[in-house]
């Protein structure tokens, strides 16, 4: 059964840990609907995407924090043409760069929810929407945002 | 006087040369076939023998590596090679000015900054591939359709347009001024092939804010500049064209994943533009002609201004048509129709139009111009810029 809920068509590749291990905590978390950044454990410092060090105060032990899976756009932007297979029925899709404020100001790129032309501006608020693909070959959970009000 | 430690007038571009350059997949030749017609045209400008190419320097992981060019053109010794790290055309200037410093080291004498890129051979930038599982950074965009070099600096545009009231007007004088030097040059692949503001306003989206002419081609050709001492290069011709600065690099974290550099709306240029002009003991003033790499019209606007050359309060007034066309304009930019127009070459075919410019021999030339500026990358990881100048701008 497909899950037509997704803001984007089947085809694309899915996103697999590193083999090295170092955002495994990040993808599983995400099956958990949970949305974790890395923080230092030595001085609190946030940071995303993941390192193997934080580049804050340069040391090695770092560790995974659970925040509020909220955002605020911090910039988009709005692709029409498709430059990969699956996205030939797919565009106008937005794409978003979401500031967390409340995590160091880390920023995740996902996909804006419901209608691509609908009305926002950098600025407003966003929630995470949890898209789970089950039916893939080996499940994985994408973070897509809502506008909140 | 001065810093022993620069290349500043040290070194010069003795020769330019570029291949044929066509629509992407129209090639008749080999990418490497390709960069050696582009060697050999330089060599010929130069006045030089191949064999007399001692280095070769190139960015963005070109593929055609140092040792079999100097097989192919009878070096008698392969004494310097070097790859500028990825980052797209980000290299162009700074392979040009790794090449000097290797001449200024003594490393080398006649050293050779290339890029061949066939994309119609090995496949385009602008198309985004399998549907294989992917991991590291492109996790974390790829799944969202962030995947195309457009995508992935739309974003920025947006951001820098937004947070300075930059009217995306400045980028489509941008667009319109690159087709309009490349009427006048019959190189360039838009070539007769106007574009009018009406055709840009109705041209599609290829991702807002970006529309199909605020990106650069998709292309097949080579380029490649030729380098020696400046006492050499004066032994060799008239007018050798002056390195007066070289600089590349990349800002805090530049490298951070999926737009997590600290600074985030920017090209990247701050800091390089600010050693490149102390370097050149010039200010933004005192440069006649502008060629700033297009990957997006969006990528030069934040060039210029990072440059120097406006700033984000007057951008909106700066940067019109009338001000960026040759030979009239006050801000004369990318005057072979760029990569926009004339040819994508990764940028080395605007160091080649920087040199031009200096030589007087540039289908829009600018009137008595002494000193070009090229840069190249915009919003890439590590960018690179070029001053270049002629024997009265060395002082």
């Amino acid at each position: 059964m497909t899950e037509r809920n997704h803001v984007l068509p089947p085809g694309l590749p899915a996103p697999a840990p590193m083999r090295d291990g170092l955002d495994a905590p990040f993808w599983a978390a995400t099956r958990r609907h949970e949305l974790v950044v890395q923080r230092c454990n030595g001085c609190g410092g946030w940071q995303w995407g993941p390192e193997w060090n934080c580049h804050h105060c340069l040391g090695f032990d770092i560790g995974w924090t659970e925040v509020e899976a909220t955002g605020v756009i911090y910039s988009w932007e709005r692709p029409w043409y498709p430059v990969h297979r699956a996205l030939a029925e797919a565009g106008p899709y937005v794409v978003l760069l979401v500031e967390l404020p409340h995590a160091g100001g880390v920023r995740m790129v996902g996909n804006l929810v419901g209608d691509p032309l609908q009305p926002f501006e950098i600025g407003d608020r966003v929630r995470a929407v949890f898209e789970d693909h089950d039916d893939a070959d080996t499940p994985f959970t994408l973070v897509q945002w809502e506008r909140i009000g | 006087m001065g810093n022993d430690l620069t290349v500043r007038g040290k070194v010069a571009v003795v020769g330019v040369g570029e291949s044929t350059y066509y629509k992407r997949g129209q090639s008749p030749d080999p990418e490497f076939v390709l960069l050696l017609k582009a060697i050999l045209a330089a060599c010929a400008d130069a006045g030089i023998a191949p064999s007399q190419i001692d280095g070769f320097c190139s960015y963005s992981n070109d593929r055609n590596d140092p040792p079999r060019l100097a097989a192919a053109l009878g070096l008698r010794e392969l004494r310097f090679s070097n790859m500028q790290w990825t980052s797209g055309g980000g290299g162009a200037a700074g392979a040009v000015g790794n090449a000097a410093s290797a001449i200024v080291a003594g490393n080398a004498e006649c050293v050779v900054a290339f890029r061949s890129l066939a994309q119609g051979q090995f496949g385009r930038f602008g198309q985004g591939g399998g549907s294989r599982p992917i991991s590291g950074e492109y996790a974390y965009q790829i799944p969202y359709g962030k995947i195309s070099p457009a995508q992935s600096y739309a974003m920025r545009t947006t951001r820098v347009l937004w947070e300075h009231g930059i009217s995306r007007d400045t980028m489509k004088a941008i667009a319109l001024a690159a087709y309009h030097h490349a009427q006048n040059n019959p190189r360039a692949v838009m070539y007769g092939r106007p574009l009018t503001p009406e055709a840009y306003d109705e041209s599609r989206w290829i991702v807002e804010p970006y529309r199909l002419f605020d990106c650069c081609q998709e292309n097949d050709g080579a380029a490649a500049v030729v380098l020696m001492s400046a006492e050499r290069a004066r032994e060799l011709r008239v007018d050798p064209v002056y390195v007066l600065g070289a600089q590349q690099g990349g800002p805090r974290r530049s490298g951070a994943w999926a737009d997590n550099n600290t600074d985030y709306a920017t090209s990247s240029f701050k800091h390089v533009a600010e050693r490149l002009f102390a370097q050149a003991q010039l200010g933004p003033a005192d440069v006649d002609v502008v060629q700033s790499y297009e990957n997006f019209t969006g990528g030069v606007l934040m060039s210029l201004i990072e440059h120097g050359f406006c700033t984000y309060e007057n951008a909106n007034e700066v940067l019109t048509f009338d001000n960026l066309v040759a030979p009239t304009g006050r801000l004369p930019l990318n005057t072979s129709g760029g990569n926009l127009a004339e040819c994508y070459m990764h940028g080395l075919g605007l160091v080649i139009e920087a040199v031009r410019q200096i030589r007087g021999e540039s289908s829009n030339q600018v009137p008595g111009a002494k000193v070009a500026l090229a840069s190249a990358g915009p919003m890439v990881p590590v960018v690179s810029s070029l001053i270049v100048g002629n024997g009265e701008a060395l002082g």
